[in-house]
């Protein structure tokens, strides 16, 4: 059984007990336990089911490479899945239970796969589920959905109770990992006034040397780290945080670290996570190096764990996972948690050590405590279901047989080590193979390379591959001192401190224990836990001719499950690489991608949830409208009432009432979202020359004009209308979408071809709060609120006067989009409100009515005026619009002149606009094609047409639209058919485009 | 007597939020966009006569209490001048600018403003723009044209540490909840 050792545990506080539940039973712990010691000091060695058979797992590391130990964490709210026990902090009322069972954790239906693995080999999926085809729909994507996937999702209905936020961070170096490595760099970069940043997952510094032992200047490593922790903290060119992982490296030294701020404490006051989003001139990557697993058969059995995290448990947390322990391994590191088991009192069987010449001083050290050692030797198989009971041995050089058996509990693995490569490989830095250790390292002569073609991330220690205490803190001091010069910084060169541990022996590669492991054998060999992907998977990928290591990634799995492979993809890959024949590093790796572990989606989205998830852009009528039963429109970022919709009225009622009311009486649209845009200079004439299609320099200042922009490539992208201020100054109104746009648009080609020409350009679109003042009644109500003289006279259509209204200073411009009079009437936007109110107030009398946004598109469909983004959608041309009347004969040249000329644009076969009236006074559905004669090339209905607008005229009391139609404006009076998605063929009759007032009277008045 | 009913209004009506540090829109603030030739004598001198600043260095602004001039980009300048007398200065800068190849436009109406002082300002701004903002790297008299989360802003810091915001008055109630998020208690970084 796993349990709390007496002594040990040097980061528990044992006097601080602590209360948590795992699946519904109560437990306790200490604090500074993760949840996955105090799960194993509560004899809870089985803590998961596996992905596709659903085997009985158990912990197997004891950091963030932890593949097993997954669970579903917290309630409601706070529920979160695929939490890694060996990560999360345990704290007073922690919730967890576990994942991928049904119905419970001790008796799981979906188990019965693991019975059915020889038929689940690798490829199954595709294999199986590729025929029939109507299957996959109705038979196999139902049932695999049910029975995939990891954690549950959290509850539809319930919002994350917490808050996330950004930091943006700046470093010269940045340093992620606080391991003696990470520490001593980040000392050595500091030292030469670099402004040092480091960052370390967990919550407490040093990463394994205080467990591994040795000494470092003579003193213990937990002393040391102390010492140098206090130097750090007291210069002032250095920052350090725990809890936060350097998650990934990106171009050009941006990096980003996660911090985990109160996942210990939840519910404490501030941010959940916090995203840094780190600019590092050097990013010295000191990561450490994580232990692989044996592949032996039954090596996923819950007891069987790295040696590395045996040792962990039992100093860290003073637990210890079973009575029993027998030892595998090929190296001399794992006779350190032999002799840490022993001496903490735990029986340790044997070690089992696949080299037959056996180990060195560490292995001497294990016999003269009394463990037995047999070298040459190997696991066979591991018995046991939901736990350890025996282990039979075998001699490693074989395939197997002649075993002897060993009752036992636990068992620690240990295949070597491989450094964490991670966040080198990140942003392109190459590996090498290293021979002797058997492991990818970071190549130093291909890092991932910054603007300037230098390299930007330096690897120091475990990560660079040395492996003792001396070298790892000799090759931080010079990663510290390499990263502060490349970051422009003069280093302090200085002596490392000096580590002393014992010396090891050389590893003896082992990538199948034993080494000719016979079938059964190999079937039960995992590799990839938590995707359950076996020696046998990899091998039979191999025969099937998946010769690259990404082929053979997708097609088994390997690698693939939240923990991205730590422990598996080199074992993987040497597996794969022997049964092609192949050497490890042709075969080569697969990539690493960000982030290290998995990372919160709030952590990404940082502040932007709720209120602030996006920005709403306001108009100074904006809150008015909300009051007075606005159905609110997005139009780009901003909200514009579609309709005023008063109480017991529908949506579309509202509309047909504000269209009939701004023809009859007076209507007010807020139209401060359209675009003003500033243009002066000398040169401004020339430059709107070529801005618009039409002619702009010889408008007279006072007077305004409709014009057409069109791109270079003659398309058409805005419209408006453009007001002469005075000799060098012209007012240019845009689409709403348009204004930020429109202003880059011209901004670009000032600044990229006619940058000798004297124009300035500002966008004053937000100083202004206008006001389009609508119907029969407009002028009445502004004579009523006093001012300026408005009368025709004064102000004719297409003019423009600056002048007051009631109190207020104003521009008032003889515009209409509606064909009604109208006066658009801009005001500061401090007083846009003011103005408004004063309007809707004066003209009580008058019949006013605000009108929204669908009313705006009714009127000016009924005028047949075009719509930017309805009538246009970046291939039309202002010819299809039979808009030739505002595109100039006269000038030199335009933006979209040249284009105009080419054979596609002047094709009399291009779809021309018209107006349609449906035959029974129906509405067009929108977007609607016109059915033509015959098939097209791949057995389509041809088609002669589109519906570009088309809406229910409340005026005309029937449907109205406007569409481009093939030959169009030729086939007046012709009858055309749209079949609509609803079965139904609508019936349109070609007429003019303008179907209200057609002599234009009523705007000019 | 009470205000006219025409009376200017600014987007956030001074509202106030206190967190780790204090968060408020400042009101009404006179702002005109000149763009010119930022060497031009003629132009150093309307901007003395506007805002009794010279013209400022790149990323620089010279501010005291209302007025002052905010470096924006290679030809264009920020000039903060008191909201009552806008027009007026307005007027006399055209006069000056006679001649002169500029632009000059009023935009007082198109912005908000906001001051964010007291405590850890600057780790509340850090959280929001993607700018060097520990001590040293930006200090009293700099300006920065960047972004506040989604949407662009400039903002600049006083000599009592305090950041002065500008966003586009459209946005302004989203970047006072903004500034308001950034400043919820208990977010304190700890790094400046």
């Amino acid at each position: 059984m796993s349990t709390r050792l007496a002594k040990q545990g040097r980061l528990i506080d044992r006097s601080k007990q602590i209360t948590f539940k795992f699946n519904g039973t109560t437990m306790r712990g200490f604090e500074g336990d993760t949840l996955a010691s105090a799960l194993m000091a509560n004899d809870q060695m089985m803590m998961g089911r596996s992905f596709k058979y659903h085997r009985p797992r158990g912990v197997v590391a004891s950091g963030a490479e932890e593949p097993n130990a997954l669970v579903g964490l917290g309630e409601g709210a706070r529920f979160e899945p695929n939490q890694r026990a060996t990560t999360t902090e345990l704290f007073e009322g922690l919730t967890s239970i576990s994942q991928n069972h049904w119905p419970n954790l001790e008796f799981d239906v979906g188990a019965v796969n693991t019975a059915l693995a020889r038929f689940l080999p690798a490829g199954f999926y595709y294999k199986m589920f590729i025929h029939p085809q109507p299957f996959w729909k109705h038979v196999y994507e139902p049932i695999i959905r049910h029975s995939a996937g990891l954690g549950k999702a959290p509850d539809k209905e319930t919002k994350d109770a917490d808050t996330y936020e950004h930091f943006y961070a700046f470093a010269d170096v940045l340093v992620v990992g606080g391991g003696v490595a990470g520490l001593q760099a980040a000392k050595a970069a500091a030292q030469s006034g670099a402004k040092v940043l480091l960052v370390e997952q967990t919550s407490h510094w040093g990463g394994r040397a205080p467990v591994d032992g040795g000494t470092i200047d003579g003193l213990a490593p937990d002393a040391w780290v102390e010492q140098t922790l206090t130097e750090l903290k007291a210069t002032d060119n250095v920052t350090i945080r725990t809890r936060t992982m350097g998650s990934g490296v990106y171009d050009h030294g941006y990096a980003l670290a996660y911090e985990r701020l109160t996942d210990h404490t939840p519910g404490a006051p501030g941010p959940r996570h916090r995203l840094w989003r780190i600019r590092a001139k050097q990013i010295v990557t000191a990561t450490g190096a994580i232990e692989r697993p044996l592949s032996f058969a039954g090596n996923d059995v819950p007891g069987v764990m790295l040696a590395s995290a045996m040792r962990d448990y039992v100093v860290n947390w003073g637990v210890t996972p079973g009575q029993r322990v027998i030892v595998a391994t090929n190296n001399d590191d794992a006779y350190r948690t032999a002799i840490s088991l022993k001496k903490a009192g735990v029986d340790v069987l044997r070690v089992i050590d696949a080299r037959t010449s056996g180990g060195g001083a560490l292995a001497d050290e294990a016999r003269s405590l009394g463990i037995r050692v047999d070298p040459g030797k190997a696991i066979a198989k591991v018995k046991g279901g939901k736990r350890v009971k025996k282990v039979a041995i075998c001699n490693q050089d074989g395939i197997g047989g002649a075993r002897e058996e060993v009752a036992c509990d636990a068992i620690a693995m240990s295949g070597g080590w491989s450094p964490v490569v991670h966040l080198w490989s990140h942003c392109g830095g190459k590996l090498i193979w290293d021979d002797a250790l058997a492991h990818f390292r970071p190549d130093p002569a291909r890092p991932p390379l910054g603007a300037d073609g230098n390299g930007f991330v330096v690897p120091a220690g475990a990560a660079n591959g040395p492996v003792s205490l001396g070298d790892v803190l000799a090759d931080a001091q010079t990663a510290g001192e390499a990263a502060a010069n490349a970051a422009g910084f003069t280093p302090k060169t200085a002596d490392a401190p000096k580590g002393v541990s014992e010396l090891e022996l050389p590893l003896e590669p082992v990538w199948l224990m034993p080494a000719n492991a016979d079938m059964p054998l190999r079937m039960k060999a995992w590799l990839d836990f938590q995707n359950d992907v076996k020696v046998s998977d990899v091998q039979l990928a191999a025969r099937e001719g998946y010769e690259s290591v990404e082929h053979t990634k997708r097609y088994t799995t390997l690698g693939m499950a939240t923990d991205q492979g730590k422990l598996s993809n080199i074992n993987g890959l040497a597996t794969l690489a022997n049964a092609l024949g192949e050497d490890i590093p042709q075969v080569g790796t697969t990539t690493f991608r960000p982030p290290y572990t998995p990372i919160s989606m709030g952590s990404i989205g940082g502040e932007a949830r709720g209120e602030v998830f996006q920005p709403i852009r306001k108009t100074p009528v904006h809150e008015w409208n909300d009051a007075n039963g606005a159905d609110w429109e997005p139009v780009g970022h901003w909200r514009r009432p579609y309709a005023y919709v008063r109480p017991g009225e529908g949506v579309h009622d509202a509309v047909n009432r504000e269209v009939k009311n701004a023809r009859e009486n007076l209507g007010l649209l807020d139209a401060s979202t359209l675009g003003k845009i500033i243009v002066k200079g000398p040169d401004a004439g020339k430059f709107l020359d070529m801005m618009y299609t039409n002619m702009m320099s010889n408008l007279k200042p006072g007077k305004c004009r409709y014009g057409l922009m069109c791109s270079e490539n003659g398309f058409l992208i805005d419209d408006g209308v453009v007001a002469r201020m005075d000799d060098d100054t012209w007012l240019c109104h845009t689409t709403t979408g348009g204004a930020e746009r429109i202003h880059g648009h011209m901004e670009e080609w000032m600044q990229t071809e006619w940058w000798d020409w004297n124009v300035y350009v500002a966008n004053v679109t937000e100083q202004y709060a206008q006001i389009a003042v609508v119907g029969p009644n407009a002028r009445k109500v502004l004579e009523k609120l006093g001012g300026m003289d408005v009368s025709d006279a004064a102000i004719p259509f297409m003019g423009w006067a600056d002048g007051k209204i009631g109190d207020f200073d104003c521009r008032m411009f003889r515009i209409s989009f509606s064909g009604e009079l109208s006066c658009e009437i801009a005001v500061p936007a401090s007083q846009g409100l003011a103005f408004w109110e004063a309007l809707i107030e004066a003209g009580k009398e008058f019949g006013v009515m605000p009108y929204g946004t669908e009313a705006l598109h009714i009127l000016r469909a009924e005028k047949g005026f075009i719509m930017i983004g309805d009538e246009t959608d970046g291939t039309i041309i202002p010819q299809d619009l039979g808009l030739n009347w505002a595109i100039s004969k006269k000038k030199e040249d335009f933006l979209g002149k040249r284009a105009q000329q080419r054979s596609h644009m002047t094709d009399r076969n291009r779809w021309k606009l018209v107006g349609l009236e449906t035959v029974d006074g129906s509405v067009l559905p929108d977007g609607a094609y016109a059915a033509g004669e015959g098939v097209n090339a791949n057995g389509q209905r041809n088609v002669i047409g589109r519906v570009t607008s088309t809406y229910y005229s409340a005026n005309l009391d029937r449907g109205i639209a406007m569409g481009l139609v093939l030959h169009g404006p030729d086939r007046m009076g012709e009858v055309i058919e749209f079949p609509g998605t609803d079965g139904k063929i609508y019936k349109a009759k070609i007429v003019d485009p303008v179907f209200y007032d057609k002599e234009g009277k009523k705007q000019n008045v | 007597m009470s205000d006219p009913v025409s009376a200017p209004v600014s987007a956030m009506n001074h509202a106030s939020y206190v967190g780790i540090a204090r968060v408020e829109e400042t009101g009404l603030q006179g702002m005109i966009t000149l763009r010119g030739d930022l060497s031009s004598a003629t132009l150093g001198k309307a901007i003395k006569a506007a805002t009794g600043q010279g013209v400022p260095d790149v990323r620089r602004v010279a501010v005291d209490g209302d007025s002052g001039a905010c470096w924006m980009s290679p030809d264009e300048l920020l000039l903060l001048v008191p909201y009552a007398e806008v027009e007026a200065k307005l007027a006399a800068l055209n006069e000056t600018l006679k001649g002169e190849h500029a632009l000059a436009v009023n935009v007082s109406d198109a912005r908000a403003v906001f001051r964010v002082s007291n405590g850890p300002a600057r780790e509340v701004m850090a959280k929001l723009a993607p700018v060097d903002l520990s001590p040293g790297a930006f200090e009293p008299g700099e300006i920065r044209r960047t972004r506040l989360a989604q949407v662009a802003g400039a903002i600049w810091m006083e000599e009592d540490g305090a950041f002065r915001v500008i966003c586009f008055r459209s946005v302004a109630d989203y970047v006072f909840k903004l500034l308001s998020v950034a400043a919820q208690p208990g977010s304190e970084v700890g790094v400046f």
